[in-house]
């Protein structure tokens, strides 16, 4: 867009003439009357990978529940544009279909319903414009089951009953290939990881669409051993006080998050 | 129909009933001469009457229960009840002989699409009598007997006297003495010794008319070393006055033998469905009812297995499904009485709307069953704070070598479940049929497929328009 452009315009135009997936303008959320993010603002566009880092209570998860619609998150200030639509006016239901994902930091079991069975109506409900026919489905699964070094008898399991937190893990990496997102949000994918699983999980995130955006929220840089950022946020106590490219993701590691208090900036 | 029955069961898919064309019909009520009416007119043995003329007197001096729910026991008005309705010449074994409006009810009800593709027998019952009754040629070459009761009385007297009433007998509660005086229709099922029936069979109940009564009596025999699944399946008209469903099911395996009963009631919500069903186990067989109850008013229905010889096996999976303004009352009863025996019940309810059930079970070790296992797990699941749960379980274990496993849980579903399934695209009702098609899980892998994708449909049907 031509830069003299910049400003003239309202935002969600703006986000629809250039390549803008998300856009987050001076976000306020509060959660049972607490205020957990205090004006936060950021974009991604496509093919981006955007990593939020902050320690635990930053406000990182809140920002990926609220992005999803958690009905518990109330936005009291502030917007977000998803491909140029507000996403206040979307449901929970409709922001998966109109390609947002969650990989959750803590999945949810739902005894007796099978993950084959699950995959495949979460791919119909979601892909209604592409939807891959029985066949198409069974090959697309195979090869992402193969990334994440899953076997079939995975697919006749309940959905993360008695699962270990690296099957959990896997399983969210399975749904987010299959399900095809144009944002991928993975919350904390890569706590409680062993190695090996997290090599699996970073090379499913990293076989996604080039033109997928993605924000990968973690509290340490291991991840990002392995999915390489574009660009780098330090979230804390509910705001953005620091960004960056992948360079600030080693500082991090290196040096903590105390530099980065505001007191101390 | 009127907008007071929409209004009182919502959107039941069976609901629609037929012009009413009975070949014969009883006055409302009952009285001594109803019940020898009935007799009559089906040219019964002396001794079938009065078994009849006896249960009807034990029925009328037997106080109603007062447990389970008294309050919809004693609304029930016996007199606006017609015990007997006719609507066909008699029982066809083509489906072209039945009469026009009555074939077109089971082709809606798809029995016999069914039939052709998936089962080894049928029977199907309108009102009061059997109107078609097939079994596939191969298990009749291999003496398989599969008729409705009263042919199995006029072929098989000897049969029928020996049995009839010796595992559910007249007097053991006022229901059952009910079906005794007016019993009608029914499943009469004999397995020969050793052969295996690989194909279910398939008993199909339907009532059409206003203010009916079904007493269907069904008794089911495998001789040694054989094995069956025999299904029925259960609907009626959506009417604003209510119908009655009162059956006795009585089994008997013989040594080595397994019957599985499968039941998917679904009455429309006007149906009282009042049912004694019980089986008697002999050595190192297997009984397991398999019982769905979704629809009803009122369903008071606990399947019973007596563990009567060395190594006998009762497993009892339920489920019970309660909305707006029913009480599904059910659960199960084993009695082991030998050593060696097992027992394993599994009873899951979900309520929504004010709906309610309860699991009421009752499991008794006798001094000399030693070595017994009983297991049983209840799971109740509520989607709303309107909806009610109660479990009664009793235990009466009067042998120390017994091991006895209890679990009883009630949960919620959480906002937590609801808000992972939907950011995978799925509706707040998608979601939610999803949830509770899980739980029944353990229920419907048990039914053959066919059924258990249209019981999967019928409970996300029931989800529709229910979240608000």
């Amino acid at each position: 867009m031509h830069s003299l452009m910049k400003g003239i315009l309202a935002p969600h135009l703006e986000n629809m003439l250039t390549s803008c997936v998300l856009s987050i303008s001076d976000l306020h959320v509060s959660v049972e009357g607490t205020v957990v993010i205090k004006g936060l603002s950021l974009e991604i566009q496509k093919g981006e990978v955007h990593a939020i880092m902050g320690r635990n209570g930053a406000g990182k998860s809140t920002l990926a529940n609220v992005l999803m619609g958690h009905p518990d998150y109330e936005i009291t200030q502030g917007s977000i544009h998803f491909n140029g639509t507000p996403l206040d006016e979307l449901e929970v239901f409709e922001r998966a279909r109109a390609g947002m994902f969650l990989s959750f930091q803590y999945p949810q079991a739902i005894p007796g319903v099978q993950v084959g069975t699950f995959l495949r109506k979460s791919v119909q409900a979601v892909r209604k414009d592409d939807c891959p026919n029985n066949r198409e489905l069974r090959d697309e699964m195979k090869a992402a089951m193969k990334i994440l070094g899953v076997d079939n008898s995975f697919l006749a399991r309940y959905v993360n009953d008695g699962f270990s937190g690296g099957e959990k893990k896997r399983l969210e990496i399975l749904q987010m290939l299959l399900l095809k997102p144009k944002l991928a949000m993975l919350d904390e994918t890569d706590s409680g990881l062993d190695i090996d699983a997290l090599r699996m999980v970073a090379d499913g995130i990293n076989s996604i669409s080039d033109d997928a955006a993605c924000l990968v929220i973690t509290h340490y840089q291991r991840l990002l051993d392995h999915v390489k950022p574009s660009h780098v946020h330090v979230m804390i106590d509910g705001r953005i006080v620091k960004e960056g490219g992948s360079e600030l993701a080693i500082q991090v590691e290196d040096k903590g998050y105390d530099w980065l208090e505001p007191t101390n900036a | 129909m009127s907008q007071d029955a929409r209004d009182a069961v919502g959107d039941y898919r069976y609901g629609f009933h037929d012009p009413e064309n009975a070949t014969i019909r009883f006055d409302f009520g009952l009285s001594e001469q109803v019940v020898r009416d009935i007799s009559e007119l089906k040219n019964e043995p002396q001794w079938m009457t009065d078994i009849r003329v006896k249960a009807f007197k034990h029925f009328i001096a037997r106080p109603m229960p007062d447990w389970g729910n008294s309050e919809m026991l004693n609304s029930i008005d016996f007199e606006k009840v017609c015990y007997y309705l006719k609507s066909s010449k008699g029982s066809e074994t083509d489906w072209e002989e039945v009469p026009e409006d009555i074939k077109n009810t089971f082709e809606r009800l798809g029995i016999p699409d069914a039939e052709q593709k998936w089962l080894g027998g049928v029977t199907a019952q309108y009102e009061s009598e059997v109107v078609y009754h097939s079994i596939r040629e191969d298990l009749e070459e291999q003496g398989v007997v599969f008729l409705d009761m009263d042919s199995g009385l006029r072929e098989y007297e000897d049969v029928v006297k020996q049995y009839f009433g010796s595992v559910v007998p007249y007097s053991d509660n006022k229901f059952s003495a009910l079906n005794t005086a007016v019993w009608s229709g029914g499943s009469f099922l004999i397995i020969p010794e050793g052969v295996h029936v690989e194909m279910p069979v398939q008993a199909y109940f339907r009532i059409n008319a206003k203010n009916m009564g079904q007493f269907e009596r069904t008794l089911i025999i495998a001789r040694p070393g054989s094995s069956v699944h025999y299904i029925e399946g259960c609907t009626a008209p959506t009417y604003s006055s209510d119908s009655l469903h009162s059956a006795v099911v009585e089994l008997i395996a013989e040594e080595g033998a397994h019957i599985r009963y499968s039941t998917v009631q679904n009455w429309s919500a006007n149906v009282y469905n009042l049912v004694t069903k019980r089986g008697v186990a002999y050595r190192n067989s297997t009984i397991e009812w398999v019982d769905g109850n979704i629809g009803s008013r009122l369903t008071m229905k606990y399947p019973a297995v007596i563990l009567k010889e060395e190594g006998a096996h009762a497993e009892v999976i339920s489920v019970a499904y309660s909305g707006e303004g029913q009480h599904q009352d059910a659960g199960s009863k084993v009695h082991h009485l030998a050593p060696n025996t097992s027992s394993r019940i599994l009873a899951k309810s979900i309520s929504k709307n004010g709906g309610r059930s309860s699991y009421r079970g009752l499991v008794k070790v006798s001094p000399k069953a030693h070595n017994c296992k009983v297991s049983v797990v209840c799971d109740a699941l509520l989607l709303d704070e309107d909806s009610r749960s109660d479990t009664y379980p009793t235990m009466e274990v009067s042998n120390q070598s017994c091991v006895v496993e209890h679990e009883a849980s009630v949960s919620k579903v959480s906002g937590e479940q609801l808000f992972y399934l939907m950011s995978r695209g799925h509706t707040e009702e998608e979601a939610m049929g999803m949830i509770i098609n899980g739980f029944f899980e353990p229920f419907t892998k048990e039914l053959p497929l066919e059924y258990a994708s249209e019981l999967n449909k019928l409970l996300e049907m029931e989800m529709e328009g229910s979240i608000g």
